[in-house]
């Protein structure tokens, strides 16, 4: 019997492949900090992952709806109802500053942070964090308080005040009930990114970048790693999982 | 006095067990009859799929509140997906083929059962009960 070292198998090459890759390997198979696997179906969310987002506004073309309109589209959110009781999950905002002039346009919706003050405030717990940072509302729980809406900072939620028919199936939504960005939660639960991300990149101004803020190796780290984002209002400390360049 | 009194009374108790027996044997023989003749009204649903699917139909009539509550949270806290249990999947098979939804009309899947037994059914104020025409059958969603 031969005591020579066996040659290292395929897997074994592969599994140091991935972790050199993710840079943090002690030795392959072992890595300081674990990463989200992709999920299959009836699986849970991870709390390895953060979902999250980095908007580049340098990017963001003032006057283009493109995200608005692919959010309204995706979620069923059409209304008639007056403007100022029209639910709204994201919207556009223009920025000036006074002394330079310097105008800036960006995308604003929930912030999906890590010390969401929504749930905080929340009576009943229907306001809530998922494993993987999204923050949601459980329409079954939620009273339509609007305590959330109060405390919330970024002015993300909305209350639906009228009615509703013809909800897509994958967004169930009901009169009564406090709502807001759900980061397309139904596709992300089936490894898509959300409806405003992809409808920004279809402009070809990809403003809107998505991705696992856990994960040191994706692009959304890489680009967080390489330039000075800003969360809003950063003074409350609420860890938002939507950044922002040039603001 | 007292002995006839008290003769009276026995006299009376046994005349109201008599009436008591015929009572319950008149009202098992109209429960009898009713149960053969059909008499009691039974909801007249449409139902387009009969197969087996998540549980058989005497388990599911019974349980499937507790099984969409349980999902339901799975599904919205969790993010659990994909599972045999779903909202979404009873109406994709349940739907009324002639109109498309499982709401309606009391010969509906879920409301004619539901307003038979006189049970408020909340799921359809928020989610979607019908199904959509396709090329090729019927898909979930609101019509467009």
């Amino acid at each position: 019997m031969s005591a020579s070292p066996p040659e290292p198998s395929r897997r074994a090459l592969l599994g140091a492949g991935a972790a050199a890759a993710a840079g943090l390997a002690l030795a392959p198979g072992m890595r300081l900090i674990e990463l989200a696997q992709a999920r299959s179906a009836g699986e849970p969310a991870s709390g390895l992952v953060r979902w999250g987002m980095l908007i580049d506004a340098n990017r963001c073309a003032a006057g283009c709806t493109a995200c608005v309109d692919a959010c309204s589209q995706e979620n069923g959110l059409d209304s008639a109802i007056d403007l100022r009781q029209r639910p709204q999950w994201i919207r556009k905002i223009e920025l000036k500053e006074d002394r330079s002039g310097r105008e800036v346009s960006l995308p604003m919706m929930c912030q999906h942070c890590a010390e969401p003050p929504c749930v905080d405030v929340c009576p009943t717990g229907a306001s809530f964090k998922r494993a993987d940072g999204i923050v949601l509302v459980d329409r079954h729980s939620c009273i339509g308080c609007r305590y959330c809406i109060m405390a919330c900072p970024y002015k993300a939620r909305s209350f639906v005040h009228e009615p509703l028919t013809h909800q897509k199936a994958d967004v169930p939504r009901g009169k009564g009930c406090v709502e807001g960005c759900t980061l397309c939660v139904h596709r992300i639960d089936r490894d898509k990114k959300p409806a405003c991300v992809q409808a920004c990149a279809e402009t070809e101004q990809g403003a809107m970048l998505f991705g696992d803020m856990n994960d040191p190796s994706s692009e959304i780290s890489q680009r967080l790693r390489g330039a000075a984002s800003v969360a809003l209002r950063a003074d409350l400390q609420l860890d938002p999982g939507v950044r922002y360049l040039g603001v | 006095m007292s002995a006839l009194a008290s003769q009276r009374s026995r006299s009376l108790a046994r005349t109201l067990r008599g009436l008591a027996v015929a009572l319950l044997a008149g009202l098992c023989t109209m429960a009898a009859s009713a149960g053969d003749a059909g008499s009691t009204p039974k909801p007249n649903i449409i139902i387009e799929s009969s197969e087996h699917c998540v549980a058989p139909p005497e388990q599911m009539r019974r349980e499937h509140p507790d099984m969409l509550r349980h999902q339901r949270d799975l599904t919205v806290h969790r993010g659990e997906r994909g599972r045999k249990v779903s909202l979404n999947a009873c109406v994709a098979c349940h739907a009324d083929r002639r109109t498309g939804s499982v709401i309606g009309s009391d010969r509906a899947f879920c409301q004619g059962c539901h307003s038979y037994a006189a049970v408020h059914i909340d799921c359809f104020d928020c989610h979607q009960a019908s199904v959509r025409p396709t090329g090729n059958g019927l898909a979930l969603g609101a019509a467009p």
